[in-house]
């Protein structure tokens, strides 16, 4: 990669522009969806971008009016769904990435091996028969029956995040302590967990997104609103009439479950590079 | 305080390769061991292996006369300085050096751990960075964080990883003069690794040294120093190193012995002759102070040595003295087994050069021939096969080592009227 110390006036030239066309084709969308959500439902037709009349009614909408208890109930069904796969993903892929870090066993390279296999698995060759089994056990259309597939998501690229993480860690800090008279439990308590914490906090957002975008799970595996996440829900809103679509209604939800991955990506953007590509270059 | 005492110790890896190879050592309460050797030769693992930190193949580890081979480092009660000091980033150097009492649950009341760590801080000069993180310190005050974590608690034994190995030479010198004076006064057993000689002969009350896992010699500094084992040890100890001139020992003129050496020859004392006689060859051991230019010697002295005249190729001046080199043509018979000396001692190829220590007032330079008086009562001859020293003194090695231990209690004494 060219330093930007040695870059011409031409080269800066050609980097913006390529920026700026990258910047448009991704946000572009966003910014349709952003500029729907607050057009009335005649504009929603007409050709212009940006809305005539400026008006909050969609939201009002969603949080106040006819969609409320849909967008509301999936909305909680989505945070508390994925908050805790997200902390359950954290929790088990600290240790065993810990384990894979620290300790020698055999069988280490086929779990590494096995978590990118599962990783890589197209999500949608399991959902029919995750499905039919899901019915069978009682678990369809349930929180746990979204927790323990969006874990299937979460781990693997928890685990190649933290055990990149701990690898870098000294391995002479566990003995110290364990010297000093810790028994294992409490030097990887005492001595490791809190070095580690920045790693397992990136690694807990990566993991909150993926579980927090998720659609092909969430839309095949509820059926009412006892479980359904934000993203199925958008899909079952309903216009005014049969004759309308619930195209400003849907705008103004996306735009809302958008907002907190918004923040978090601005709050700890650095963080979560680094984390990326830890888990890229040194796992 | 305790005893440490190993019983041919063990450590075989898993492809069979000993690390630690049959080694036995017994450590008294109170006494400074250093372990010393070229890297990979065991010692660290060594050291390890005591605070348990690595599995035992074979034998036995005793400490206070119980066995711990099984049992995990906390319930050994050592404490140990790490290379890399391995102290906690997250936490402040009080915290830092109260971590081990903040471990024993309940043990310490929070005014005891405030009044210990403050009393170890102010014997190591860490009182004003108390509340200071690791990273914010330099390497001196990291090194003395790691020592002031491990005296604070009354520990069985000292541990000590190659600990000045990150440090600049002069920081060395300056906090090896502190680990010495801090273990004579706490009076705690300690074991120190160490791939330094000038640290192992200035620290310890005996020194191990090692390699490939092997034991070669334990003694005093000063028994390693005049009556080496084997080459070995005769190389390793000593800057600069020992230099080994091939020779054969021949009947000079007027019925006494003498040594045929690529630098002339060399009249020996009878013993010495005796012991070397009718080998093929031997590699006579010659420290560099045992040369002295002959003109400055007294008379009274140069009936006691040899004098052989070389050209010198160039001097070192140092201030407080001089080394001359001189090349010399070695003998082909010697140069592997030199080979694998140099090898074994982690230093550069062979160079057949010997150094000679001169005076500093003296004019000779580069280039100019000299007469140069050997010591010849201090040679030792090896055997270049098995590396044995042929001329080694048991008893007064012995009793140089005896002397050293009692060295050490005089001190002990002191330590205790004060």
């Amino acid at each position: 990669m060219a330093g930007s110390k040695g870059l011409t006036g031409r080269q800066k030239l050609g980097w913006a522009v390529v920026s700026v066309v990258v910047l448009v084709y991704a946000l572009f969308p966003v910014a349709a969806i952003f500029a729907n959500s607050f057009k009335t439902q005649a504009d929603l037709g007409n050709p212009s971008f940006w809305p005539r009349n400026w008006t909050l009614t969609h939201y009002e909408m969603i949080f106040v009016g006819g969609a409320q208890e849909l967008f509301l109930t999936s909305l909680r069904n989505s945070i508390g769904i994925t908050l805790i796969a997200t902390f359950v993903a954290v929790v088990l892929a600290t240790l065993c990435a810990y384990a894979i870090a620290r300790l020698n066993f055999p069988g280490k390279r086929i779990i590494l091996g096995a978590a990118l296999a599962v990783s890589i698995f197209p999500v949608i060759s399991v959902v029919t028969p995750l499905f039919n089994l899901w019915r069978t056990i009682g678990l369809y259309d349930t929180w746990p029956g979204l927790i323990i597939p969006y874990l299937s998501l979460t781990l693997p690229i928890s685990i190649w995040t933290l055990s990149a993480f701990f690898r870098q860690i000294p391995w002479e800090l566990e003995q110290a302590a364990q010297v000093d008279g810790a028994t294992q439990w409490q030097a990887f308590r005492k001595a490791i967990v809190p070095l580690a914490a920045p790693g397992v906090f990136t690694t807990a957002i990566l993991a909150f997104f993926i579980a927090w975008n998720d659609f092909v799970y969430g839309i095949s595996l509820t059926s009412t609103e006892a479980a359904r996440p934000v993203p199925a829900a958008l899909a079952f809103f309903q216009g005014a009439s049969q004759f309308e679509e619930p195209t400003g209604a849907i705008s103004a939800a996306a735009i809302v479950v958008t907002i907190p991955v918004v923040v978090l990506v601005l709050l700890f953007q650095r963080r979560i590079v680094s984390g990326l590509t830890q888990g890229a270059v040194k796992g | 305080m305790a005893s440490i005492t190993m019983k041919n110790i063990v450590k075989e890896y898993d492809d069979g390769f000993p690390a630690v190879n049959d080694i036995s050592i017994d450590i008294e309460d109170g006494e400074f061991v250093i372990l010393v050797g070229p890297s990979g030769c065991g010692k660290s693992t060594l050291l390890r292996m005591i605070v348990g930190l690595e599995d035992i193949t074979s034998g036995e580890m005793l400490i206070n006369g119980e066995r711990v081979n099984d049992k995990p480092p906390r319930e050994r009660n050592l404490a140990m300085v790490f290379q890399n000091y391995a102290l906690y980033p997250h936490l402040t150097v009080f915290e830092n050096i109260a971590f081990p009492m903040r471990l024993a649950k309940g043990q310490f009341s929070d005014s005891e751990v405030k009044e210990k760590v403050q009393k170890a801080a102010g014997m190591l000069e860490l009182t004003e960075h108390l509340e200071r993180k690791p990273a914010n310190l330099s390497g001196g005050q990291r090194q003395r964080v790691a020592m002031g974590r491990a005296i604070v608690r009354d520990a069985n034994a000292f541990l000590f990883d190659e600990p000045l190995s990150n440090l600049d030479a002069k920081l060395r010198g300056q906090m090896r003069a502190e680990i010495s004076q801090l273990q004579r006064r706490l009076n705690t057993t300690s074991v120190y690794v160490t791939h330094d000689q000038t640290e192992a002969m200035t620290l310890g009350d005996r020194v191990a040294v090692l390699k490939k896992g092997l034991l070669q010699q334990i003694a005093s500094p000063r028994e390693l120093y005049e009556q080496p084992a084997n080459l070995f040890v005769a190389g390793f100890i000593g800057a600069p190193s020992m230099n080994f001139l091939p020779g054969t020992v021949e009947d000079g003129p007027v019925g006494s012995m003498s040594l045929n050496t690529p630098l002339g020859s060399i009249e020996l004392p009878e013993e010495l002759a005796a012991a070397g006689k009718g080998r093929d060859i031997v590699l006579a051991g010659i420290r560099p102070e045992f040369f002295a230019e002959a003109s400055t010697v007294d008379e009274s002295k140069r009936g006691r040595g040899s004098i052989v005249r070389a050209e010198l190729t160039h001097v070192e001046w140092l201030g407080n003295e001089q080394y001359g080199y001189i090349s010399y043509e070695n003998d082909p018979r010697v140069v592997d087994t030199l080979q694998n000396l140099a090898h074994d001692m982690d230093a550069d190829d062979l160079r057949t050069q010997l150094v000679v220590a001169l005076d500093a007032t003296s004019r000779v330079r580069g280039g100019d021939s000299a007469d140069l008086w050997v010591d010849t009562r201090r040679i030792h001859l090896f055997d270049p096969s098995t590396g044995e020293n042929l001329t080694r003194d048991e008893e007064a090695g012995a009793e140089l080592t005896r002397l050293a231990a009692e060295d050490r209690k005089r001190d002990r004494e002191r330590t205790a009227a004060d």
